[in-house]
């Protein structure tokens, strides 16, 4: 076969090949950047604008610029500070929980002693193949009193449970959250470990390792990327935390209207008062991307 | 990819050496089952509750079938305001089944793009899509409202439509495996037989990804059916639902409709119902999936 190369200067002798990679990209980069880029640049210019309505139903509204005012009002809330400690601790529990439990169901799975692997491993995506608001609406009726299997269980055995309760919801909330994402980060960290060779495990073997010396003093470092992508994924998405506490709000007034940030920020869009729900949004955005950033710039390097 | 193909076994113990002892398994297979039981019990629940009528739903206890009553479940799904449901599964079929084919086809051609040709502020325009893929649909949906808002857009089929033809990851995904499975040899013979930059995406670079491309249009296809705040603030206008948020809708009112929560019920299992059976039979390609944004960061 002949070299592949192009010689040097063959593109500018070709300008339809130039071009060729621009028109490729070009019907996905304008809904990109109209429907990514632009809203967020539109939410910053509104978070700094304040809206003024002048008139009645058809009076003009004009905006006017108000610097970080809306920043400063937002986070002045009482609402803001609870919000975020309430995802904040959220984050503390179920995160580790969660993703200890992926780690323990995929470090076997990919063991020796484990049985029925292909099944099990099925079994435990089931849950991500459903959607986050009808996996928050089934467990919604498994708590709601009126229905509930689990608490006419807990009757049953003497314990009068309220799942829905001030005391309990949070924890509800991270059952849920626990169950719909388990099987999903069990997923990847499986995908490392089936990525780690064979050998290494053998030649400790070898040397007089057991089964838990080799997946914890082995295994585990071998596959710390891994962990930390799914840390990262989780901690972005606790801070997004949205749809199921929205479906809890019908079930049990301990939910309110501002219990999650994405929450708050809802109501104060629904409530048209866009320049905070912008100013929210952003801040929301900023804390997403500074955490992304934090984690890419960790994994690289380690890498590097 | 390959890692993923290796047989179950590549990590079990050689023959002659000692297996993990009897113990040890039972103890592991427990686990196991247990952690089964925890995950399919609200499968199961949905699945008793659909076939019971709304008197047996409250009286009878939660865990045991009691009198057989799915099909008038059914048919009361269907008819309840004037079968909106059933429109609710279209608008559904329609923002995820086309908008995730479109998505993967602009997603293909920028990947291919990345993949195969030099060109100046690649690296810079892959890192901007790669802030993309760090971007929740969540954290997307009010400064989407607010935009849409802007353009008297909002409550519309394109509202919700438009932006979930937006796939970054996708196009992460398509780069790396246009990368993999796209040779260099192909294209350029390609081209010394006189076929042109489209043609050689078309019929040559478009049919050697297929099947990460199967990948990437899963992956769209559960974003944007799992995007629930974007169509719960564009929305007003309930024939535009798609089927999560008309369930939502539904749910919210049980307290003052009762009758709603059998409607809810039936309606959360007929809804699922396609999507898992999609995911268990194309289950090689979305693991691959995975995988690959998984090892490759």
């Amino acid at each position: 076969m002949t070299s592949t190369a192009a010689p040097p200067g063959t593109r500018r002798r070709y300008p339809r090949r130039a071009l060729a990679p621009y028109a490729f990209l070009a019907p996905f980069l304008i809904p990109f950047v109209l429907f990514t880029l632009v809203p967020v640049g539109y939410a910053f210019w509104q978070s700094l604008h304040r809206t003024e309505r002048v008139g009645g139903t058809f009076g003009s509204t004009h905006s006017v610029f108000a610097g970080f005012e809306q920043y400063a009002g937002v986070v002045r809330e009482p609402f803001f500070a609870d919000s975020v400690v309430r995802v904040g601790l959220f984050a503390l529990v179920q995160i580790p929980v969660m993703l200890l439990f992926a780690l323990a169901l995929a470090l076997l799975l990919d063991s020796a002693v484990a049985r029925l692997k292909r099944f099990f491993r099925l079994v435990y995506f089931v849950p991500y193949g459903i959607p986050g608001v009808v996996a928050a609406l089934m467990w919604a009726f498994l708590y709601d009193p009126r229905l509930s299997p689990v608490v006419e269980l807990l009757g049953s055995a003497g314990v009068q449970a309220d799942l829905l309760g001030a005391d309990a919801i949070l924890f509800s909330i991270g059952n849920v959250v626990t169950w719909t994402y388990t099987g999903y980060n069990m997923l990847i960290l499986y995908a490392a470990l089936q990525a780690v060779p064979a050998d290494i495990g053998e030649a400790a073997r070898v040397d007089g390792a057991g089964d838990w010396t080799i997946a914890l003093r082995i295994k585990l470092p071998l596959i710390r990327p891994a962990l930390v992508l799914t840390g990262v994924f989780s901690i972005i998405g606790t801070f997004q935390l949205f749809t199921e506490p929205q479906v809890f709000r019908s079930i049990s007034t301990s939910v309110t209207s501002t219990y999650t940030p994405n929450l708050a920020a809802y109501s104060l869009a629904s409530g048209d008062n866009y320049s905070e729900a912008a100013a929210l949004s952003v801040l929301l955005a900023a804390v997403t991307f500074l955490l992304s950033f934090a984690f890419l710039h960790f994994t690289s390097r380690r890498q590097g | 990819m390959s890692f993923l193909t290796r047989t179950e076994g590549a990590h079990a113990t050689a023959p002659g050496r000692r297996g993990p002892g009897r113990l040890s398994v039972a103890a592991a297979v427990a686990f196991m089952t247990l952690a089964a039981c925890y995950m399919l019990l609200p499968v199961y629940w949905l699945l008793v509750s659909a076939t019971k009528s709304q008197s047996d739903l409250v009286s009878t206890p939660g865990l045991l079938p009691a009198r057989w009553h799915l099909g008038d479940n059914l048919t009361a799904l269907f008819e309840q305001q004037g079968g909106v449901f059933g429109r609710w599964l279209l608008n559904s079929l329609l923002y995820a089944g086309v908008g995730a084919a479109i998505a993967t086809l602009l997603a293909a051609a920028a990947g291919y793009a990345l993949a195969k040709y030099t060109f100046t502020g690649r690296e810079a325009l892959f890192s901007v899509i790669l802030g993309g893929v760090l971007v929740p649909a969540t954290a997307l949906a009010l400064p989407l409202f607010l935009l849409f808002a802007e353009v008297d857009a909002t409550n519309t089929f394109w509202s919700v439509f438009l932006p979930s033809v937006v796939s970054p990851f996708g196009v992460y995904l398509s780069r790396v495996f246009a990368a993999a499975s796209v040779p260099d040899e192909v294209v350029e013979a390609a081209r010394m037989d006189g076929a042109g930059e489209l043609r050689i995406f078309w019929g040559i670079a478009l049919r050697m990804m297929s099947p990460a491309l199967v990948t990437v249009f899963l992956f769209q296809f559960v974003v944007i059916w799992n995007n629930f705040l974007l169509p719960l603030v564009m929305l007003q206008d309930d024939t535009l639902y798609p089927v999560t948020l008309g369930l939502f809708t539904w749910q919210s009112q049980t307290s003052r409709l009762p009758e709603l929560q059998t409607l809810t019920i039936v309606g959360a299992l007929v809804s699922v119902v396609p999507i898992v059976l999609t995911f268990l039979m194309l289950q090689r390609y979305w693991r691959a999936g995975l995988t690959a944004g998984a090892v490759k960061s």
